[in-house]
């Protein structure tokens, strides 16, 4: 009794099955290009950590490198290299991320307070800007600035009568450098999330409080910010899972690949891998820091993951 | 009562003249520091050699001169190859790229299509976890054997999962109802995609297509991985990354204006050739701000 039953069930679903894939078939030729895109790019690739593994010869291949086990590692270890990459890497996300929202709140909300609707549209355009340019006009800019002879800031220096600074051989003042260069690209283009977010707040609230006689104050203090909130968790969440990855056009426009006296606070997991893999030829030593990466970032996105599912479920990534 | 009352409107309206003034300041200071960069740029391109030597980098341009141009202009075969290479590649794939993005986006948000998940999952775990550098690198060069060819500027940056999620949650916005009607009056799906959807879904397809187009114009990694310098032409942005870091690519245009050396504009000409290759892409960017905002708004608030 039970045999045909079952066998039924399972003709049934096969056949459900099958009838899935004919009626959705169109749907499935339209995710094809992206399928393949990403097989080619992104999975292609993944295989290839191993050469974190091997002692890489480029007449050998990856496969047929000999295989050296966990030294490539240990070597990055023992250097200190691991430590001073992670460490740059995670204090720069995290001061990008804390000063980042803060500046874009902060925006968001006085955007909000101007009243002169022309005077806002014409300022937000202009915040936008930074945004629209590519990292080699950002360290253009920042060597303008900075330049020893003729950089603007020695030059104001120059007309109060104080010494120059000598910004380009002096690594301490370049996490402030690359977190004020990050925070003018990206905050008119941040901004924008939580600008709309007040904006979407449902006039009534507002209306009523001040009808019970808020202050503009007590307004954003109890109304807007802790609607923003939410909006705010789930950037830094976001931004979370990307902790480990750096931003190699900011790093390497500002910084440049030769100023080793930077590196100690400036180089970051993507300038060392650049710098190892285009002017060393260390293929291996690239691939170990991009394994570390790769797993140690994956556990890290899956934490961020495991903490939204239980904040706000339905913004869980899977 | 009456004079509590009052104090209250007073109270409110000293935080609310406060936070105002606050605002006007704030906002007027963040913008200047926005824009005062991109005019000293700008400035300098138009200021001589020997004020900028003197005075450093200017916010008006003083002694003005458009010789950096003119140098530019005198040998502008470099310059122009680079706008070929970029506005081709501007062109070709924000087109495909978004045409593909918004396919993608479309299959995976309707509700009826079994495989969306999977699918989805697929794309987004590429954001989680990756090759890196090396193997990306070995396998444009050896497997697709692609060095010193454009296509490793134009392929790799066709789609992205951000872009695709981004998309696929503006499709989320169109009523599934109206793919069902339309299914009922006998359209299959790709008809519906290009004939309904696509006209309805123009504020995303602004958006998406003006990311990749600012990925596009603005691309010099690929090239700079890629492109060695046997290549003739390579894009703008890296075009500039060598003028602003190599010195001789100045005096070689310097040399075919016959201009001697201690007389080249090295500064201004750094400027002028910024000017050149950032110019467009800030040009185009007012008449699609509108849908950028409001794109960039629904595609991610939810998420």
């Amino acid at each position: 009794m039970n045999l045909p039953a079952n066998s039924s069930r399972m003709s049934y679903k096969s056949k459900s099955r099958f009838s899935k894939l004919r009626n959705s078939k169109t749907l499935l030729l339209m995710c094809m290009p992206a399928i393949i895109f990403f097989f080619v790019f992104s999975y292609i690739p993944m295989p290839g950590l191993y050469i974190a593994f091997v002692d890489y010869r480029y007449d050998l291949g990856i496969f047929k490198s000999p295989f050296v086990g966990l030294s490539n590692f240990k070597f990055l270890v023992i250097s200190g290299d691991l430590w001073r990459l992670t460490r740059n890497t995670v204090l720069y996300n995290i001061a990008f991320i804390l000063v980042g929202s803060i500046v874009e709140i902060l925006i968001a909300i006085l955007l909000n307070e101007i009243a002169a609707q022309r005077y806002r549209k014409v300022t937000q355009t202009i915040m936008l800007f930074p945004n629209f340019i590519s990292y080699v006009l950002v360290g253009l800019i920042a060597y303008n600035f900075l330049n020893y002879d003729y950089g603007v800031i020695n030059n104001l220096l120059k007309n109060f009568g104080a010494e120059p600074i000598d910004f380009y051989s002096n690594p301490n003042l370049w996490p402030f450098i690359i977190v004020a260069t990050r925070i003018w690209k990206g905050a008119g283009y941040g901004s924008v999330i939580y600008f709309a977010t007040i904006t979407n707040i449902d006039p009534e609230i507002i209306e009523s409080a001040l009808i019970d006689g808020a202050s503009t104050f007590q307004k954003i203090r109890y109304i807007i910010l802790p609607l923003l909130k939410p909006t705010f968790v789930i950037l830094l969440l976001f931004s979370l899972g990307g902790i480990l990855r750096g931003d190699f056009g900011l790093f390497y426009n500002l910084v440049g690949s030769n100023n080793s006296i930077l590196f100690e606070k400036t180089d970051i997991i993507e300038t060392f891998v650049f710098r190892s893999l285009m002017n060393n030829f260390n293929f291996s030593l690239a691939s170990a820091v991009s394994f570390y990466q790769s797993v140690f970032g994956f556990f890290i996105v899956t934490f961020a993951n495991w903490l939204i599912k239980k904040i706000e479920p339905e913004y869980a990534l899977f | 009562m009456e004079v509590s009352s009052k104090e209250t409107r007073i109270q409110q309206d000293t935080s609310g003249i406060v936070i105002k003034i606050v605002a006007y300041i704030f906002i007027t200071l963040f913008t200047l520091a926005c824009l005062i960069p991109f005019i000293i740029v700008i400035s300098t391109s138009f200021t001589s050699e020997s004020y900028i030597i003197k005075h450093g980098y200017q916010l008006i341009p003083r002694q003005f001169t458009v010789f950096a141009y003119k140098l530019i202009a005198a040998d502008p075969q470099y310059l122009i190859g680079s706008y070929v290479v970029t506005i081709l590649n501007t062109l070709i794939g924000t087109t495909v790229g978004l045409f593909l993005i918004a396919m993608t986006g479309y299959a995976l948000q309707r509700p009826d299509f079994p495989y969306r998940n999977t699918i989805s999952f697929y794309i987004y775990f590429t954001t989680l976890f990756s090759g890196g550098l090396v193997p990306y690198y070995l396998l444009v060069t050896q497997v697709l054997h692609l060095k010193d060819n454009y296509l490793a500027i134009l392929l790799p940056s066709l789609m992205s999962p951000w872009l695709i999620i981004l998309m696929k949650n503006f499709m989320k916005s169109i009523p599934h109802s109206i793919t069902e009607s339309a299914k009922i009056d006998g359209a299959g799906d790709f008809t519906i995609f290009v004939r309904i959807i696509l006209p309805m879904a123009k504020p995303a397809l602004a958006t998406v297509g003006l990311f990749l187009a600012l990925g596009y114009w603005n691309e010099w990694y690929n090239a700079m991985l890629f492109l060695s310098s046997s290549v003739k032409y390579v894009p703008l942005q890296l075009f500039l990354y060598n003028v602003v870091s190599k010195a001789d690519f100045i005096r070689n245009s310097a040399a075919a204006a016959n201009v001697p050396p201690q007389d080249i504009p090295m500064e201004s000409m750094k400027m002028a050739t910024a000017v050149a290759a950032t110019g467009p892409i800030i040009l185009v960017y007012p008449f699609v701000q509108k849908y950028f905002i409001k794109g960039i708004t629904v595609g991610a608030v939810k998420g």
